[in-house]
């Protein structure tokens, strides 16, 4: 009976026991996974444009090569993440569709432009940050798969979080030109940053089941808080400033209070209108429409070689 | 067979030097040229075998850039044309267009899978062959360079030979493809061999790597079922310093911030 599968379910979660894919699961959990862990790999995979971006530019050979393998390491986490929604029964050609066709979302930080290296710091601190702070929680997340391939990007965050924070920290070492350059950066990325940990809890649908079933582990705005927390005493060895006259220390509450949130640009962005969704969007069809005929000719090729 | 460059005087440091310079920008261009596919790969598992292959592409530059600068630090100033002292990245973003010294056919655009898979295709082969000899080389340093480099060039051989035998015997359109590449490529493919004052003393590994190389290239494509191309005219100069259009503009978006903002730490 589906009722009884449902307790033994929510039974199996309570005692932090795996789910694993041949388990019997409810088909919403099924669907909150595969949309939940494909928005994901869709971010992995259109995060890499606006850094991909200055790899061409990085201003010496070291930054060069540790960009580029920032940039790989993300189309790597893609691949995991694709994997891990692959065994919920969604194939990455029909991920990828909901991609192009704009039924599937992805982060929104992508949707806004690198406009000088120094944006290539600011999203190895904050946004890396942000998303380190969002994703080590789904290391314990119910769904195995999901788990296990979080373990693993998780791990590559973090140095990827170190790297863009060792960007900033040079820069503010570094000219009058580069502490400008930075400061801008930081002032461009802050609220966007802080927005993607999601609306706010009231506003958040779909937060209360996916807690219920341990997909989630804490929520929006306690992460975002604590983020907060942790970039106001950053920003302070880095020699810059965040961009919120209302950031202060609170010490009733033992937390940064903060200024206002712009949630009509967080939802115009997060329907298609921010800076470069249609850039972003467009540059992942063309790769994808122009590499048809290479996936052809592979496909062909493995044919006739299986059938020799 | 032993490359004998001596280094017993200043011009003949100076010769190494250039070589390595040689070796180093042939490096860096086609490290370049590759890592602007990061991103933009036909299928995700390609987007990664392309960057980590520009990875080791830029690790060899950087190799090479950094024994160059070495050497050229302890030459007395007045001897040497560049910015002492040099490092890796004053050799690398602070040399114009004509003191690089990368064959041609690095520095061309991507253009499609096919041109870009054929290019690396007939360039590792060649860096293949060559490593070979220079592990063998008197220098200790070179050959160490070498040898780490042969094992990542000994795949970038075998990634970019399976695609030339896929497209080759894939589709019609991926075989007209990659007839369209060879004959945009064949063109630049015997500068490869051509020798030149820093080269000289590797006049007699050039031959021989040309028959290795053409022997490569023959076995892959008869797998591949292409056409080994007729003679054709050979566009020559990138190791004397005269490029095609495209480095200038290579290196204005690769030299940027260095150019914009001297002197300071990145």
């Amino acid at each position: 009976m589906q009722n009884q599968q449902d307790v033994l379910f929510q039974n199996k979660v309570d005692k932090e026991i795996r789910i694993e894919p041949k388990d019997w699961m409810p088909e919403k959990y099924r669907q909150t996974l595969i949309r939940q862990i494909s928005q994901h790999a869709h971010s992995e995979i259109i995060g890499m444009l606006p850094e991909g971006n200055w790899i061409t530019r990085a201003p010496s050979l070291r930054r060069k090569a540790i960009l580029l393998a920032k940039v790989q390491d993300e189309a790597g986490h893609g691949l995991y993440l694709y994997s891990a929604a692959e065994t919920l029964g969604i194939s990455r050609d029909e991920m990828y569709h909901q991609l192009h066709t704009g039924k599937a979302k992805y982060s929104s930080i992508f949707n806004y432009p690198t406009l000088s290296w120094a944006d290539m710091g600011v999203i190895g601190w904050l946004v890396d940050g942000a998303a380190i702070m969002n994703q080590v929680p789904l290391c314990r997340s119910s769904y195995g798969p999901y788990a296990r391939a979080m373990v693993r990007v998780c791990k590559e965050e973090s140095f990827h979080q170190r790297q863009g924070f060792d960007i900033l920290y040079t820069l503010g070492k570094g000219s009058e030109a580069q502490r400008k350059m930075a400061q801008d950066a930081i002032n461009r990325w802050w609220w966007p940053s802080i927005m993607m940990f999601g609306p706010k809890d009231d506003e958040s649908p779909n937060s209360i089941q996916s807690m219920k079933w341990k997909i989630k582990r804490f929520s929006n705005d306690e992460l975002r808080q604590k983020f907060i927390d942790v970039c106001a005493e950053q920003v302070k060895v880095l020699g810059f400033t965040l961009p919120d006259k209302d950031l202060k220390w609170n010490e009733t509450r033992k937390h940064y209070d903060f200024g206002e949130i712009n949630w009509d640009e967080f939802w115009q962005v997060i329907q298609g209108n921010g800076p470069c969704n249609k850039e972003r969007l467009e540059a992942r069809k063309k790769a994808w429409t122009d590499g048809e005929w290479v996936r052809d000719a592979a496909t062909a090729y493995a044919a006739k070689n299986k059938a020799a | 067979m032993r490359l004998n460059i001596c280094n017993g005087t200043q011009k003949f440091m100076l010769n190494k030097i250039e070589f390595l310079l040689h070796l180093a920008d042939n490096a860096l261009i086609i490290g370049h040229r590759s890592s602007e596919w990061c991103a933009h790969g036909p299928v995700l598992e390609q987007d990664i075998a392309i960057s980590n292959i520009a990875l080791d592409y830029i690790g060899q530059a950087r190799n090479f850039y950094q024994y160059a600068a070495l050497r050229l630090n302890e030459l007395p100033p007045e001897s040497s044309v560049f910015n002492l002292p040099a490092t890796e990245d004053t050799l690398a973003y602070l040399r114009d267009a004509n003191d690089f010294k990368n064959h041609l056919i690095t520095e061309l655009p991507n253009g499609d899978w096919a041109f870009t898979t054929l290019r690396i295709f007939f360039f590792s082969s060649y860096q293949y062959f060559l490593y070979q000899q220079l592990i063998q080389h008197e220098d200790a340093q070179i050959a160490a360079i070498a040898e780490k480099s042969l094992k990542e060039v000994t795949y970038h051989l075998r990634w970019s030979s399976d695609w030339v035998i896929r497209l080759g015997d894939g589709t019609t359109e991926s075989y007209q493809r990659m007839n369209t590449a060879i004959n945009a490529l064949w063109p630049y493919t015997q500068e490869l061999f051509q020798e030149n004052n820093f080269l000289q003393p590797a006049k007699n590994i050039l031959a021989q790597i040309q028959i290795d190389w053409n022997e490569k290239i023959k076995n892959v494509f008869e797998e591949a079922g292409l056409p080994l191309p007729e003679k054709s005219i050979q566009h020559k100069g990138g190791t004397q310093g005269f490029h095609t259009e495209h480095l200038p503009i290579i290196l204005t978006e690769m030299q940027l911030l260095q150019r914009a903002y001297p002197n300071c730490e990145w």
